[in-house]
């Protein structure tokens, strides 16, 4: 129930409120509301579905892309990915080690690193393997959660991992960092030094508020446009190198098997890719109409140029709509207008970034790399409209 | 990178981005640092923040290995004994042999030979023995994460003894072999040399 409740909030408009502030007033509905709370919370007619699957440990929660609007999504709705729980970890005892090929290895503090310049930046977070179930077992009544819930946006507030490394003494011989986490796992990942000096931070924020404990509370490395797992949560040290460690997740997990019979690793930005969220599996539309064929578009590599859609399978395409603002590295949201007459549709969506980019059909992706290479699934995908108005997933591009 | 040094790397990413430039194309920005604080009038170049970490606070959290083997510790290891250290600390998850116990991942296993046909079937398992790049890896990965309910308890003598049974039963060791920091930094893994650096560049081309 409460997943069609926010799926219709998502995508249709509210019929309720028509009678206006000019009209009569009605003694019905006009009992005194509720008072001030500390904590809001979201209407119960509107509550999301919420991620799924939950309970996991080591593996993912997706975000259920198909109920959510605009770009941000709410930091309770995140998508997760863990290698060994969420750990519970005390703000006032957690610390920073910078050390390795530094002048001076420094323990931070949380409270010591809020002193330092701080950033704010809206960027998405994306796992590189979003989007492998659709890839390699996909079915019809897969959801825009299902297929590429492992996607979320967020404003990450923080430090520039550069004034740290400023503040440390890194030194010029330095050309790998290897950002561990505090969990259980130890999760270990080797970044390499222009990004640390680039647009890298060490963030204790999203949203506004701290972390969440499933986002890295109370510190996480974020890598904007960088596969999510490289963006190291519950960070707690950072060790300057010459080289990488070749730690598992980047080298048994996280690799790219390519058809020439070699594997890709450190295969870090995510290219383009786009998926509608509305009209979308489970949703239904309700009858021949207009209707905004909506959805996001994000690159790891810049900012969204353009999104295009097709009703027809990519016989023709339309561009959309791009809603601003457009930043980098940062989920887009694109719309286009679309007049249903009734008849079956298939809706895609294509995406291209700065660089020139277009994201690839399936058909692409395959020639490109093989039909079982693995992570950066980044094929267009969409959805198939039956002429009773019911929505299934269509991924055969 | 196995094959080629992070710097090359770099520079041959600089050399493509300048001639691209050149061309009039418009190929991927390096992402600008932000907040260059020393640009700001009056910011030091340091706040003084943080405290010198001693030896011994770095001690009690650097435990990785890398691809080298700089890390490794003192001690050594054989499969015999590892045999035993898997069978009750790692079997009830990965299986007698190694073969895995769903969703836990196999860690046996040499097929195929031939090739490394990873992106074209499905069926084929990525395990140690076909798949891990670097031995080193094994040692690291174990000792930071393993076993899932208690990891960090096990003994460096434990750690190569377990990661000795591991190569032994991959056929990349002799059964009862002995490890130490130098005999697994020399250790060569088959699909070593399958690894490559990531040429993807933006631009109009899928790679």
């Amino acid at each position: 129930m409460s997943a069609m409740g926010g799926a219709v909030l998502a995508s249709l408009p509210v019929q309720s409120g028509a009678q206006g502030a000019g009209n009569a007033p009605r003694a019905v509905g006009r009992a005194e509301g509720a008072g001030t709370t500390a904590v809001g919370t979201r209407s119960r007619h509107a509550s999301p579905a919420g991620r799924a699957p939950v309970g996991v440990r080591t593996g993912s929660s997706l975000t259920p892309l198909q109920d959510l609007t605009g770009t941000i999504t709410p930091a309770d709705l995140h998508f997760e990915r863990h290698h060994s729980g969420v750990p519970e970890l005390d703000p006032a005892r957690h610390t920073l080690l910078v050390h390795g090929l530094v002048e001076r290895p420094l323990m931070f503090t949380v409270a010591d690193l809020r002193r330092f310049p701080q950033v704010s930046r809206i960027h998405f977070l994306e796992c590189s393997g979003n989007g492998r179930g659709a890839w390699r077992a996909p079915n019809a009544e897969m959801t825009p959660q299902r297929v590429d819930g492992m996607t979320s946006n967020s404003e990450w507030t923080g430090v520039a991992l550069s004034t740290l490394l400023r503040e440390a003494g890194a030194r010029d011989e330095a050309r790998w960092i290897l950002a561990e986490g505090g969990d259980a796992a130890l999760f270990a990942r080797s970044i390499p030094i222009e990004k640390a000096r680039g647009d890298a931070m060490v963030a204790w924020a999203q949203n506004g508020e701290p972390l969440r404990p499933e986002q890295g509370f109370p510190l996480r490395l974020f890598l904007p446009g960088y596969e999510g797992s490289a963006n190291v949560k519950w960070l707690r040290r950072l060790e300057l190198g010459t080289e990488p460690w070749m730690t598992r997740d980047e080298t048994s997990k996280y690799t790219d098997p390519l058809k020439d019979g070699t594997a890709r690793q450190f295969s870090l930005d995510m290219d383009a890719k786009s998926i509608i969220t509305s009209p979308a599996h489970p949703s239904r539309l309700p009858g021949p109409g207009w209707f905004p064929v909506t959805g996001l578009a994000w690159s790891g590599r810049g900012r969204i140029a353009r999104v295009d859609v097709s009703t027809d399978d990519g016989a023709t395409w339309r561009e959309a709509h791009l809603q601003d603002p457009v930043l980098p590295r940062a989920h887009t949201r694109f719309q286009l207008m679309w007049r249903w007459t009734g008849g079956a549709a298939r809706l895609l969506s294509r995406a291209t970034d700065e660089t020139g980019y277009v994201q690839p059909t399936r058909r692409q992706l395959v020639e490109a790399r093989g039909p079982a290479t693995d992570y950066h699934l980044n094929c267009i995908r969409g959805w198939r409209v039956e002429s009773d108005g019911s929505v299934y997933f269509h991924w055969e591009t | 990178m196995p094959t080629r040094a992070p710097r090359a790397r770099w520079l041959t990413l600089a050399a493509l981005v300048c001639v691209a430039a050149a061309a009039g194309c418009r190929m991927e920005e390096q992402p600008a640092p932000i907040v260059p604080p020393r640009a700001e009038a009056g910011l030091p170049e340091r706040f003084e923040l943080g405290r010198v970490a001693t030896a011994d606070q770095i001690a009690a959290l650097d435990h990785d290995v890398n691809g080298s083997g700089v890390g490794l510790p003192p001690g050594a290891g054989d499969a015999t004994r590892g045999a035993i250290v898997y069978r009750e600390q790692c079997a009830v998850c990965h299986g007698a042999r190694g073969e895995g116990l769903s969703p836990n991942p196999p860690l046996v296993g040499r097929e195929p030979r031939e090739g490394f046909p990873f992106a074209d079937d499905l069926t084929l398992v990525r395990t140690v023995g076909n798949y891990w790049p670097y031995a080193t890896t094994l040692f690291d990965y174990v000792r930071r994460t393993m076993p899932l309910t208690a990891p960090g308890s096990l003994s460096n003598e434990e750690l190569y003894s377990v990661t000795a049974f591991l190569l032994a039963a991959n056929e990349i060791l002799p059964a009862g072999s002995v490890l130490d920091a130098s005999s697994l930094s020399a250790v060569r893994m088959p699909a070593r040399e399958r690894f490559v650096s990531d040429d993807r560049r933006g631009g109009p081309v899928v790679r």
